[in-house]
Order: structure tokens, then C-alpha cells, then sequence
């Protein structure tokens, strides 16, 4: 199994690359290339950091490759950045699209006695028959480090509460994409990053 | 429910572990690799590995410690000491840190906070403040002072305003060490802690002092902590984070469990 590393370098890959391995996979990293990306198995598009980092997608025309990926039935799981970027924007970054497989968009966590950003430990609740999600139990919790976040839709695959109910996991068809960071979630991440790597149609 | 992290601490000297008081009279507690994943698989939330002692030297081999630890490391892993330069937090990130720690270098130099968040992030940038509170001072605690070079140097800047400062240049998170409680395991100083984070809207970690259990509660509650980072307590069997946690869940502390 080999899994197709987009870097658009926003931030540090090594992490998501690392747990990857642990589990078994190939990794191939690619910052340019749409080639491996439409010949790619599995695409993992990582991401912390700023929305408008993705604008390196378009430059390096990997966006249509992406779109042709995923049009073609190739599993695709976006991390933190990386999810929001399925939706139609950010309001991080208000010019800059996202790819609008899903819908609605993304916005900041709403004035609050709470801190922003929303930096830790949470639980999730899974909300429908997710694959991405097998074998997660009620109130398992995975790491989370954002200030921006999408909405609750028939599409959240899980939610979490901080400030109010966000869409902590996003799951149609071969698309999934996770707000927190499965790579740094201990066992409950690992067995995500396993599920994405079995996911079958 | 978002959850107080509780984060073992890992304090490195010529690649092993060492535990002082008031940042003197070293001993040894083990290999870093080892106690770091004996940490995660008792249920810490993060670890965070500070070189206190880093020497030009010392670079190599911390580099070599930070990626034989991150190897097997699935949970935030929190590098510092030493990092002067944006150069050499990116070297420690391609080790294998998700986040970088940055103390004495941030204050000869902001503008280090700056440079590291652009390139990897706020929540990649820890701010670490060594903090001694100013018995001389009308207010001990809003007065506080910062200390650098491993709590040698007054910084001559006041702990609340610099935790701003840091904020405002994108710092991710602040992790506050009371120079006057470390080591001593007779609680964290609650009032320094919460003085700074009501201060800043980003996530502060309580440093030093860690003895009990109730110093924990103590922390999360009136010192309004995010988390809090003990070392001592944990190094030589005396209790585990998983059995810390459960404590504090039957205190009414949120934390994650099981883990």
C-alpha cells in the first residue's frame, strides 16, 4: 500500500509521515508533481497552520489532480487544514477557494469566554455509520489544535463540543477529512489512520 | 469535553535525563527515548524533552535524542533548549518535534517567535518563561520577573507582559515555569499562573512545583492552567499519569481516560 503525501508546505510533515509507516504504508511525498497524484493509491493531504497555504495547490496545478483523484474513486483523507480545504473556503482566508466538495464553509469558533485557539484533548462523537471511524467507541479522544472549524451536517461524520457542537470528522464516499490530528492521537489515531489505509469501497 | 492535559516533562542533560531543584544539583533519571514512551503508554498527554543544558556541542546529540524519541512517539512531542534560530527549529521539527520551545533566544530576539510561526504555525511555537516572582515588589506576582540562561539571568521584563507579547507575535502556547517552586514538590504557584493566563487567550501549561495530586486540582482550578507538567513526580515510580488522572477525575477535573 502506498500513500500519496501532499506537501504544500504548510507546516511539518514528518509526523503524519512517521505514523504511516508505523502502520505498514508506503509513503511517497509530492509538493508539485499532479502525475503521482493521479496515479496515487490513497492521498493523505496533511495541514497545520494558515488557510490561504493551500493557494500552493492551484499554483502547482495539484487541485485539478486532486479532483480527478478523488472523481476517480481514490481514498482521500484531509487532516485539520487539510479537511477544511474539502469545503468551499475559510473565512481565515476569504480569497482563497477550497475545493467545495462539500459545501458550506468554514469559519472561526464565535466570541467566547473560551480560548481560542481550541488547543488539546476531546471526544468524539460519532454520528453516523462512518468507516473512517470503526471501532471508535463513545468519548474517545483525539488531539485537536485549530481556530477555525466546519459546520454540523448530514455529511459530519463526528462532532465535538468546544464553544458549540463542529464537525470534527467529515466522511462521503471515498472523501474523509479530520479536524484533529490522527497522527498525534495516540492509539485512538492510529486505529483511524488504520481504518483510512483498509477503507474499501 | 475539552480535557487538562497532563504533560511529563523530560528535562535532558548530555542525553539523559536529569532532575534538579531550583535548576541546580543534577541526578540522573534514565534515557529519554525510554522514559518517553514509558510516559505515553501511562497515559501522559504530551511530553515535552528540554535540553537544559545545550551547548554547541550538545547540538547533535539532542538532535539525535529528539529523533530516537519521536520515533515511536504518537502524541505531542515538545522540543527545547538551545533553539536560537528558525534554522535550528526546523532541524528539530524534521526530527520528529510537532512543537518547538523557544526561552532565552525569544527574548535576546522576538522576532524568533515570529519567523518560527510562519513557517510552521503557531501551535508549533511554545514560549517557555522562566519566572521568579519580586518579593521587593508592590505586586509579587504582577511583577514578576523573567530570568534566562536556565533561570541564571534577569531578562529585566515582567512575566505578565511578556506572555503578551509572545501572544501577539504568535506564540501558540506559554509554558510557565515558578523558578521559586520548582523541584520543591509543594504545589505550583496558582497566582503567578492564573495572573498569565487571564492575560492571554492561548493555552498555558503550569510548571514547577508539581508534589501532589491536590497541587494539580489546585492548578487547573485557581491557577486556570490548560496543563500542567510535572517530572519529578513521575520519574522514579512514584506515579504514573494514568493513575494522576484518575485522581484528578474523581476530583472533577476533566482529563482523558481512559488513556
Amino acid at each position: 500500500m502506498t500513500v500519496t503525501v501532499i506537501d504544500y508546505k504548510a507546516g511539518n510533515l514528518t509526523s503524519v509521515l512517521k505514523a504511516l509507516r508505523h502502520l505498514g504504508a508506503e509513503t511517497v511525498v509530492t509538493d508539485g508533481d499532479p502525475a503521482l497524484v493521479e496515479t496515487a493509491e490513497r492521498i493523505v493531504l496533511p495541514g497545520v497552520g494558515h488557510f490561504a497555504a493551500t493557494e500552493r495547490l492551484d499554483a502547482t496545478g495539484l487541485t485539478p489532480a486532486i479532483r480527478a483523484a478523488i472523481a476517480r474513486g481514490v481514498p482521500f483523507l484531509g487532516i485539520c487544514v487539510g479537511m477544511q480545504w474539502l469545503y468551499a473556503g475559510s473565512s481565515e482566508a476569504p480569497a482563497q477557494p477550497g475545493l467545495g466538495h462539500f459545501s458550506e464553509s468554514c469559519e472561526h469558533f464565535p466570541e467566547s469566554p473560551e480560548k481560542v485557539p481550541h488547543v488539546g484533548w476531546n471526544s468524539l462523537e460519532v454520528r453516523k455509520n462512518s468507516k473512517l471511524l470503526a471501532g471508535v467507541e463513545p468519548g474517545e479522544y483525539v488531539y485537536f489544535t485549530h481556530s477555525y472549524k466546519a459546520p454540523v451536517t448530514s455529511d459530519t461524520a463526528a462532532t465535538t463540543y468546544y464553544i458549540e457542537p463542529f464537525a470534527s470528522a467529515v466522511e462521503r464516499g471515498n472523501v474523509m477529512g479530520v479536524q484533529f490530528h490522527p497522527e498525534k492521537s495516540g492509539a485512538t489515531g492510529l486505529k483511524i489512520l488504520g481504518n483510512f489505509l483498509e477503507w474499501k469501497e | 469535553m475539552i480535557t487538562k492535559r497532563i504533560i511529563a516533562c523530560l528535562d535532558v542533560h548530555d542525553g539523559r535525563v536529569v532532575k534538579g531543584v531550583q535548576f541546580v544539583d543534577l541526578i540522573d533519571a534514565g534515557d529519554p527515548a525510554t522514559q518517553a514512551a514509558r510516559h505515553a503508554r501511562e497515559g501522559a498527554d504530551e511530553i515535552v524533552l528540554l535540553d537544559i543544558t545545550a551547548t554547541h556541542e550538545g547540538r547533535k546529540t539532542l538532535l539525535d535524542t529528539v529523533r530516537r524519541t519521536a520515533r515511536e512517539l504518537f502524541v505531542p512531542f515538545c522540543v527545547g533548549g538551545g533553539i536560537r534560530t528558525a534554522d535550528d527549529a526546523a532541524q528539530v521539527f524534521e526530527a520528529g518535534a510537532d512543537k518547538v520551545s523557544v526561552n532565552s533566544a525569544a527574548l535576546a530576539d522576538p522576532t524568533l517567535i515570529d519567523a518560527i510561526g510562519h513557517s510552521f504555525g503557531a501551535q508549533a511555537v511554545v514560549v517557555a518563561i522562566d519566572a521568579r516572582r519580586d518579593p521587593e515588589a508592590a505586586d509579587p506576582v504582577r511583577d514578576a520577573q523573567v530570568f534566562v540562561q536556565g533561570g541564571r539571568k534577569l531578562a529585566g521584563r515582567r512575566v505578565v507582559e511578556w506572555a503578551r507579547e509572545a501572544e501577539a507575535r504568535g506564540a501558540g502556547e506559554i509554558l510557565l515555569t515558578s523558578m521559586n517552586c520548582d523541584g520543591t514538590r509543594t504545589g505550583f504557584d496558582c497566582e503567578l499562573t492564573a495572573a498569565v493566563s487571564e492575560s492571554v487567550n492561548i493555552p498555558v501549561i503550569a510548571s514547577g512545583g508539581a508534589g501532589t495530586v491536590v497541587h494539580f486540582v489546585d492548578v487547573f482550578g485557581r491557577g486556570k492552567a490548560d496543563a500542567a507538567l510535572a517530572a519529578s513526580i513521575f520519574h522514579f515510580g512514584v506515579s504514573s499519569a494514568r493513575s494522576l488522572k484518575e485522581e484528578l477525575a474523581k476530583a472533577g477535573v476533566s482529563v482523558r481516560l481512559p488513556c
